[in-house]
């Protein structure tokens, strides 16, 4: 075997242990993003999550002004910290509509008495159905709705303070 | 007391997170039909679990999980078939949720890898029996 030849085995492992070095220091983003950015919301209507209060389907939420809908559960830590930023939304003017996602009444109305309502309607997915149609995987989730009911953009985990600017830019870039 | 506190941590349950409510109909439990059964289950074992990246939604306990097994059990026992619901959760995700790669620019290498190293293989073994000769 000639010189150069002989080391081509251990400059192979060099290449794989730098690789999987580089994949534990940097890891694989986990994040699951929906394929129906820029596609039309599918079909869907929701039940009431709350007796008294309104709840929407697929076909209210083309109302000729962007939107946001807003996955939440009461059973969701996140949500909370996402809560106050949905104020801070919707005291700008943002309609924003909730799914609250496998939750039971009194849990949803115990958990907007204590963070807060920032929901224009409330439907309730308690199997989880319009989440999966959505591509969404966990909560809390956003998207973006246009005003003619396309999805112009998801946000995966909670709006956090330093992600307002980019919302608002997302629901400015779809009017 | 280390390992007194390792212990606690196994017995400790993540609080709150988790629903509420009570798995969905069919989350845990068999179609009649056990033909209708069997096509679930085959590919409940084919599609990746959203929470716990690295289970079929057959091995996981996540709650999506369950929703997701209701939602595959309802859709097969409506008559739809096995493929339809597949495409259907790929529309949304896309590939990666499905354990079963389609064949495409982006996956072709994967399955003719067997093929090649085989041939590799091949070359290796008939270089060999070739010195053996003389």
């Amino acid at each position: 075997m000639s010189r150069p030849v002989r080391f081509v085995p251990i400059a192979l492992l060099v290449v794989f242990l730098a690789f999987v070095a580089w994949r534990l220091t940097v890891p694989a983003d986990t994040t699951i993003r929906s394929k129906l950015e820029g596609k039309p919301v599918p079909s869907f209507a929701l039940p009431e999550a709350l007796p008294a209060r309104a709840t929407f389907g697929s076909t209210d939420l083309a109302t000729g002004k962007p939107r946001i809908v807003n996955f939440f559960a009461s059973w969701c830590v996140p949500c909370i910290a996402e809560a106050p930023v949905l104020r801070e939304l919707k005291a700008k003017g943002v309609a924003i509509d909730g799914i609250a996602v496998r939750d039971r009444p009194e849990d949803i109305a115990e958990f907007l008495k204590e963070n807060g309502d920032p929901y224009q309607r409330i439907g309730a997915d308690a199997q989880s159905n319009v989440q999966m149609a959505l591509g969404s995987s966990g909560v809390p989730e956003s998207f973006v709705v246009d005003g003619r009911g396309i999805i112009r953009y998801q946000h995966v985990g909670p709006i956090m303070p330093q992600d307002l600017d980019l919302i608002l830019t997302e629901l400015e870039k779809a009017k | 007391m280390r390992r007194l506190f390792a212990f606690l941590l196994i017995l400790a349950a993540p609080a709150m997170a988790d629903s509420n409510l009570p798995p969905a109909q069919w989350a845990d439990r068999q179609l009649p039909d056990p033909k209708q059964e069997a096509e679930a289950k085959a590919l409940m074992e084919q599609l990746r679990c959203l929470v716990c990246q690295g289970q079929s939604i057959a091995d996981s306990d996540a709650d999506l999980a369950g929703d997701m097994r209701n939602m595959v059990r309802t859709r097969i026992a409506a008559g739809q078939s096995p493929a339809e619901v597949r495409r259907w959760l790929i529309e949304r995700y896309g590939n990666w949720v499905s354990y079963k790669p389609p064949i495409d620019p982006a996956t072709w290498p994967l399955w003719a890898a067997p093929l090649v190293l085989l041939l590799i293989g091949a070359w290796i073994a008939r270089a060999r029996f070739e010195r053996r000769k003389p």
